[in-house]
């Protein structure tokens, strides 16, 4: 079994003169909770439209479960566009088992299952209802059992959170964790970085339709730290040597960003034998910061 | 295959089962039972006796017929008549002087009055026209005739059947405007269907388990079998209403005109012998094709139009290409019936915009069979090339929203 559920290899995609993706390159692992991230009309939207088989690549190629991206994946493949509605006129029930079946189900096996996740999400006794007489978010939870339905092994969330209240966005981010825990690799397209940090393990970061960073969470983070730390000193403000160079300084607490060459083990040492050491810490950026700089410097 | 069934299915029974179809279906035949005995009904009851005043100066003498009765008055009291005309007891008054008509109301003086009052003057002109001349209007008269010519077309044996234009007329206008109103209100239903999902933004929900055309396709199929089911109801709703008013209308009003049972029965077997020579076998399997076909290439075009647009207000512009060989042929149904043989009639019976209505208006007259054969043809290859067009906008434009696309904008889409 390959690593990769899924391998999106130079796909360029392209509408009269406008390259809406311009050789795009990632890679899902199997098992993984994967961030989709880039500013508005990056090509988010597009890539996620190709993998789902609703336009073509004009090149490229799409490699899913180890075998090139087809027809019959589609029934592998579950997806929440960010523009998503329901028939309005039509009974709940009705509707799950039409879109259940469209995936592929028989009648049977979609009432059964449909059935258990209504039940469990308890939302059963809206089945007999019809979609315009829910509230959006209720509309939402019934999107959300549709999308998963089927037990794909990929599911594609793009801005999943959008239009949920806090308690039903918290139910939501539950189910997708579970589903994540019992095997499902998931796809998530945001913009929302705080979502981004506490859910996903890899980020792809789309730019201008082009991916401008790949990798998991912390070989990201690690890759754009940039020597700044933040020391804790009792007693004594640090000055400046030429190790450092002294961001801020107040009443002991200081932020430092060393030298070129200069590792932090000689800065620690150097700050430890002249000064009181409280605290000494290597500062992370948020993602949002890392979104922010990668999308400057592309 | 599969998934295209079940878009059908969806698409037929969320139809079927709307009040608005129902109520259409039931009120379907009885208005159009309504709309055929409401003339006659109210032509026999709108006729009240009229008086009409004459000025005494004309040397005319208006015989009263049924429902006009003429009152000569003195020239004085004209005008007092005039003033308050309202508190008179006539309905109108007739003003002559030196071959000059005039009809005074204080209403709207109705078409047959008017008509009646002409007919009449004419003919009192005309006689004293001839009398001047010197001619006896009586040999004028008897020299008048009327005879009746009896069609009959010659079949290749050499035999000959009954042909009967009127019967012709008949069928071929009402199968010409069915095909016209069915291919409007299905075409536009389609239209609207799509519309409606891509307004309620599910259409990419749908489409990331099935192919754009497959969805189009299951859309219009999906309609086309409504209307062939609200076709096939009102057939067998009309016969039964009709034999229903058969049974009842038509008895009390056999016995209030007196028409013996002799009489109905010939008429019977006139209405029998007036069908028998049109094939009308053929004209049923005719509309059913011409009907499906049609409409295919319609409402294809008609979803094409719907995926480019967010909301109905916004199709304007693109309905009316569609519709205006669509209205051309409803236009051209009279000047067809006149002349169904003709070039005009050929050409637009073979030209797949206006063929569906023009082809099931000539019918009835008796068309070649390769004309028939062509007609088909040409409509299915158009057919098949409208829904591949259609399709090509279609899935693009079901995906785009925000901006009213241009000609320029679809035609890009045409070739992505």
């Amino acid at each position: 079994m390959q690593e990769d559920l899924l391998i999106v290899r130079n796909v360029i995609k392209q509408y009269g003169d406008y390259k809406a993706l311009n050789n795009v390159n990632i890679s899902v692992p199997r098992g993984s909770i994967y961030g989709l991230l880039g500013p508005n009309g990056a090509g988010k939207t597009t890539l996620m439209r190709i993998i789902n088989q609703i336009t073509a690549p004009d090149s490229g190629e799409l490699i899913f479960d180890g075998e090139k991206l087809q027809k019959n994946h589609i029934t592998d493949i579950g997806y929440m566009p960010e523009e998503r509605g329901l028939y309005k006129k039509m009974k709940v029930g009705e509707q799950a088992l039409y879109l259940a079946q469209l995936k592929g189900m028989s009648y049977n096996e979609a009432l059964k299952k449909l059935k258990y996740w209504f039940e469990k999400l308890n939302i059963i006794n809206w089945w007999n209802k019809k979609i315009e007489e829910l509230s959006k978010g209720m509309a939402q939870k019934i999107q959300f059992v549709v999308t998963i339905i089927h037990d794909p092994k990929l599911l594609i969330f793009d801005e999943p959170f959008s239009g949920f209240d806090p308690i039903n966005a918290a139910i939501m981010r539950k189910e997708i964790l579970n589903l994540s825990k019992k095997g499902a690799t998931i796809i998530f397209s945001t913009h929302r970085m705080e979502s981004v940090e506490e859910i996903c393990d890899h980020i792809a970061l789309i730019n201008k339709s082009k991916t401008i960073l790949e990798g998991t969470i912390e070989s990201i983070k690690s890759q754009f730290s940039n020597n700044n730390y933040e020391v804790i000193t009792k007693n004594s403000e640090l000055e400046n040597t030429d190790l450092y160079d002294i961001i801020s300084n107040k009443e002991g607490l200081s932020h430092i960003l060393l030298k070129k060459g200069v590792r932090g083990k000689d800065a620690l040492d150097y700050i430890n034998t002249n000064y009181e050491v409280i605290s000494f810490k290597k500062e992370t950026p948020t993602m949002e910061e890392i979104f922010i700089k990668a999308v400057k410097n592309a | 295959m599969h998934k295209i069934w079940l878009v059908i299915r969806r698409e037929y029974l969320v139809r079927v089962k709307k009040k608005s179809f129902i109520v259409m279906t039931i009120l379907g035949p009885l208005l159009m039972a309504a709309l055929m005995i409401a003339p006659i009904y109210l032509a026999n009851e709108n006729q009240e006796e009229r008086l009409i005043a004459v000025n005494q100066q004309s040397d005319f003498l208006l015989e009263d017929t049924e429902l006009l009765h003429f009152t000569s008055i003195p020239e004085l009291e004209v005008i007092n008549l005039r003033k308050d005309f309202s508190l008179s007891p006539y309905y109108a008054l007739l003003y002559i002087e030196k071959g000059k008509f005039t009809l005074y109301s204080n209403q709207q003086i109705s078409l047959s009055v008017s008509r009646d009052i002409q007919r009449q003057i004419e003919q009192i002109v005309e006689i004293n026209n001839l009398k001047e001349a010197g001619i006896d209007p009586q040999i004028i008269e008897n020299a008048k005739t009327e005879i009746e010519i009896t069609t009959r077309l010659i079949e290749k044996d050499g035999s000959s059947t009954n042909s009967h234009s009127e019967a012709s007329m008949g069928i071929g206008f009402i199968s010409g405007i069915l095909i016209y109103i069915f291919i409007f209100m299905y075409g536009t239903m389609v239209m609207r269907g799509v519309i409606e999902e891509k307004a309620n933004r599910i259409v990419e929900i749908i489409i990331s388990s099935l192919k754009p055309f497959q969805l189009m396709m299951g859309k219009i199929l999906g309609v086309a079998a409504v209307g062939l089911t609200q076709f096939i109801l009102w057939i067998i709703l009309t016969i039964i209403i009709s034999t229903i008013a058969e049974l009842t209308f038509l008895d009390t009003s056999i016995m209030t005109n007196e028409i013996s049972a002799n009489e109905q029965s010939v008429i019977l077997a006139q209405l029998a012998n007036i069908t028998g020579g049109i094939n009308l076998t053929q004209i049923l399997l005719s509309f059913i094709f011409y009907f499906l076909a049609g409409y295919l290439m319609y409402s294809s075009l008609f979803a094409a139009v719907g995926s480019a647009v967010d909301a109905e207000a916004d199709t304007q512009q693109f309905i009316l290409p569609i519709t205006i060989p669509l209205i051309l042929s409803f236009i051209l149904i009279q000047p067809i019936m006149d002349s169904p043989n003709g070039t005009l009639a050929f050409w637009m019976s073979i030209i797949p915009f206006t063929s569906p209505v023009i082809m099931m208006v000539r019918l009835p007259f008796g068309v070649p069979s390769w004309e028939l054969l062509l007609s088909m043809g040409v409509l299915v290859c158009t057919f098949i090339a409208t829904t591949w067009l259609a399709g090509r906008i279609y899935r693009t434009g079901i995906l785009m929203y925000g901006k009213k696309p241009s000609y320029k904008e679809l035609w890009k889409w045409l070739r992505y």
